[in-house]
């Protein structure tokens, strides 16, 4: 089922192109990667979806309808330049900002007593805005954007100034809210967390689309046929792979071997079961990083 | 609750639990109040020590005429007038040297009044009237009509000017031009001070809510109009607040300051004074006439008129200046950069309070008139006219002509607005607003 369709948008400013017909369909119960460069277009499609910028030509269309600022409401945005007011007390202020998202002020006090308890920072209800790090601050603005149980979510560049223990708390919460029926897109620079959380994507340069589609296929897809072999002995390069490199390490052999053949796994793994013990074997599948720098570096 | 007034809410609430604005409230009247004591005070100040004037008198006519008082005491010395002058440099026994060369009545410039330091006016206005009172006595009786005196005092008159309006309906006022002088500076001054400071506080919180890149968090549940707005109606609302703060607690302070100084204030003498005031037959002297006259022109006034449209051109002029600030805001980066853009803005104004002050000196003129329908200068000027009574046709159509221009400015200012708050790290020219405008 898709929830979200962005078709053919094309976003021109002074001088530039931000978007030049750009199209992806998010189904729906999945976590989206909006991947791509500084200045590649990520922030103003975002704000597109939201309904924040118009797009000069193309269509968003949110359950196979165009997307309306009253939808909007019941997203829940979490914007890259994203900040809160100073001088508020942090309490305060995230109830303000959930009665701006249209919750009353008594679902709002349940709902944060509840998340304020789940991440660990009741005692910063009282504290003013400019007595917390930029992360203690992202994390109160995480929770303000999750704040109202929307369906779907749009994170730009969620994980930019949160330390390893938090990113990976983040990284949590983003795949319990999708466990929970949420539907999430997010921009990032950090391939991992898209290794992790994304089951699609969409890779964004130069205000179009290169690559998109499923992680596991993409990565599939860029196979470069290399795989790890673990063995008692050393194993000889033949018609069927070419032996890349070869290490001694506490007695196990690990080689690094290119498959030549067009045929299956299985195929090579009995030319290497003739020639040795395997003890371990496994594809090498590039990274996402690999992908990102190949396709945007081309 | 609204978007809006959750937004209104929260600007208003902020501004007036900040420590600055709660001092200021209450401070300002304070020292405003402070400030009249004094000056009442320093004036009620009698220099009680009995000044000593010598005076040579070389026609011996005058010993009975220079009589003292309880200020000024007059000691005949006799001697060269060098010698007391000489005596006194040392032992400062008198405050000045009065000098009768010859008789008056001939030659009045007979007399010179000698003083180390410069003497003050009632002295000098003290001895001029005893000696002119006397000679006057004197040539009157040198004409020998019987009970001439008595009929000159009989004829003595003391001409009371009043001015009074008519109006339309055939209600007298009793007016001073000073007084509406005095109320139409206050009024359309306190209407220059707030547009600029609270305008300024309309842009520097669009500024703030664009660097703390809070903006773009709110915009995403509410449209940019209504945070535009929710911010100009708060501060509005602060702004009224501490106007009426202001009176309440400056008419608190004259009240119990005047009891607890025992100034004659009290509803009592008021009331009296303005009774005197409307029996013409009851003219008596013992007000000085020029009080009267002020408090029943204070009476004269209408109140209700001044303070309605004192809120009507301060929302409609705040109103006005306000969007255009809040587009200044919106249009720059950080607050030192408000300057450029701000300046445009400013020039207005600081031009309505200059031809405020000079319509004051001409309220029917030309200049009076075009300045009170001009939306950017009318809010001041036509506070400065409003006390020499305007026609009705022209406050309505002011104020009709202000209300479509700050629904124009609005308008435009929320254009630029909706652009400017997303916009980053990009100097803004005034060919890119005019761009943003029509966009």
């Amino acid at each position: 089922m898709i929830l979200l369709e962005v078709e053919n948008v094309v976003k021109q400013f002074a001088g530039h192109r931000a978007l030049d017909g750009v199209s992806l369909t998010v189904p729906e119960n999945t976590v989206y990667g909006l991947l791509g460069p500084n200045g590649a277009g990520k922030t103003t499609l975002i704000r597109i979806i939201n309904c924040i910028t118009a797009p000069d030509s193309g269509e968003v269309r949110l359950n196979g309808k165009r997307i309306t600022s009253e939808d909007v409401r019941h997203i829940g945005y979490l914007p890259e330049e994203r900040g809160l007011y100073k001088k508020m007390k942090v309490g305060e202020q995230a109830l303000y900002l959930a009665q701006l998202r249209g919750m009353t002020k008594h679902d709002a006090l349940k709902a944060l007593k509840y998340w304020f308890e789940k991440f660990e920072i009741q005692a910063w209800w009282d504290k003013k805005v400019e007595e917390l790090s930029k992360g203690m601050a992202q994390k109160v603005q995480f929770i303000t954007t999750i704040l109202h149980d929307p369906k779907l979510l749009i994170f730009d560049e969620p994980f930019s100034g949160f330390d390893p223990v938090n990113a990976d708390l983040l990284k949590r919460e983003i795949l319990e809210l999708r466990d929970n029926g949420a539907t999430i897109i997010f921009s990032t620079h950090n391939m991992s967390t898209v290794e992790d959380l994304c089951e699609n994507i969409s890779l964004v340069d130069r205000a179009k689309i290169v690559l998109q589609g499923n992680v596991a296929e993409i990565r599939n897809s860029h196979a470069t046929k290399t795989y790890i072999v673990r063995s008692q002995s050393p194993i000889l390069g033949n018609e069927y792979f070419d032996l890349l490199s070869q290490s001694t390490k506490n007695g196990l052999v690990e080689s690094t071997i290119k498959k030549q053949i067009s045929g299956g796994n299985n195929l090579l793994l009995n030319e290497i079961i003739k020639q040795t013990e395997v003890l371990g074997f496994e594809e090498l599948l590039p990274s996402m990083n690999d992908i990102f720098i190949e396709t945007v570096g081309k | 609750m609204s978007k809006i007034s959750l937004i209104i809410k929260r600007e208003y609430t902020t501004r007036v639990m900040k420590k600055s604005f709660i001092l200021l409230t209450f401070l300002t009247p304070v020292l405003f109040a402070g400030m009249m004591a004094l000056i009442v005070w320093l004036g009620g100040i009698k220099d009680d020590k009995v000044k000593t004037i010598a005076v040579i008198d070389n026609t011996h006519l005058y010993s009975k005429v220079l009589k003292s008082n309880e200020i000024y005491s007059f000691q005949f010395v006799d001697g060269s007038i060098d010698n007391v002058k000489k005596q006194n440099s040392t032992s400062k026994e008198f405050t000045a040297l009065l000098y009768i060369t010859g008789n008056l009545k001939s030659n009045p410039n007979a007399v010179t009044l000698y003083s180390e330091k410069q003497v003050n006016m009632e002295l000098k206005s003290y001895i001029t009237g005893l000696l002119n009172k006397y000679i006057e006595e004197q040539k009157l009786a040198d004409y020998n009509i019987p009970n001439l005196k008595e009929m000159v005092e009989k004829s003595r008159t003391n001409i009371d000017l009043k001015t009074i309006k008519w109006g339309e309906n055939g209600n007298d006022k009793v007016g001073s031009a000073e007084l509406a002088l005095v109320i139409g500076m206050i009024t359309a001054f306190i209407i220059y001070m707030f547009i600029v400071i609270y305008g300024a506080q309309v842009m520097t919180g669009v500024v703030q809510e664009k660097t703390n890149r809070i903006v773009e968090v709110i915009i995403s549940s509410v449209k940019p109009f209504e945070l535009m707005m929710g911010k100009i109606i708060g501060i509005a609302m602060v702004g009224l607040t501490q106007f009426l703060m202001w009176v309440i607690l400056t008419a608190v302070i004259t009240t119990v300051g005047s009891a607890v100084l025992g100034l004659n204030m009290d509803v009592n003498s008021l009331q009296q004074m303005q009774q005197v005031g409307v029996h013409p037959s009851l003219q008596t002297q013992a007000m000085p006439s020029e009080m009267q006259n002020l408090f029943i022109a204070l009476n004269g006034l209408n109140y209700v008129q001044i303070i309605g449209l004192f809120i009507v051109y301060f929302l409609g002029g705040y109103l006005l200046y306000a969007s255009l600030f809040a587009a200044v805001g919106s249009a720059v980066d950080n607050e030192t950069d408000t300057q450029q853009f701000s300046l445009p803005i400013m020039l207005p104004i600081i031009f309505a309070i200059y031809a405020g002050i000079f319509s004051a000196q001409n309220p029917d003129g030309p200049l009076a008139f075009w300045c009170s329908m001009i939306p950017f200068t009318s809010p001041i000027v036509m506070m400065v006219r409003l006390p020499f009574d305007v026609p009705v046709w022209q406050i309505v159509l002011s104020i009709s002509i202000l209300i479509l221009s700050f629904v124009g400015t609005t308008w435009m200012a929320a254009k630029i607005y909706r652009t400017g708050i997303l916009m980053y790290g990009k100097k803004v020219t005034w060919k890119e607003l005019w761009k943003w405008l029509r966009y």
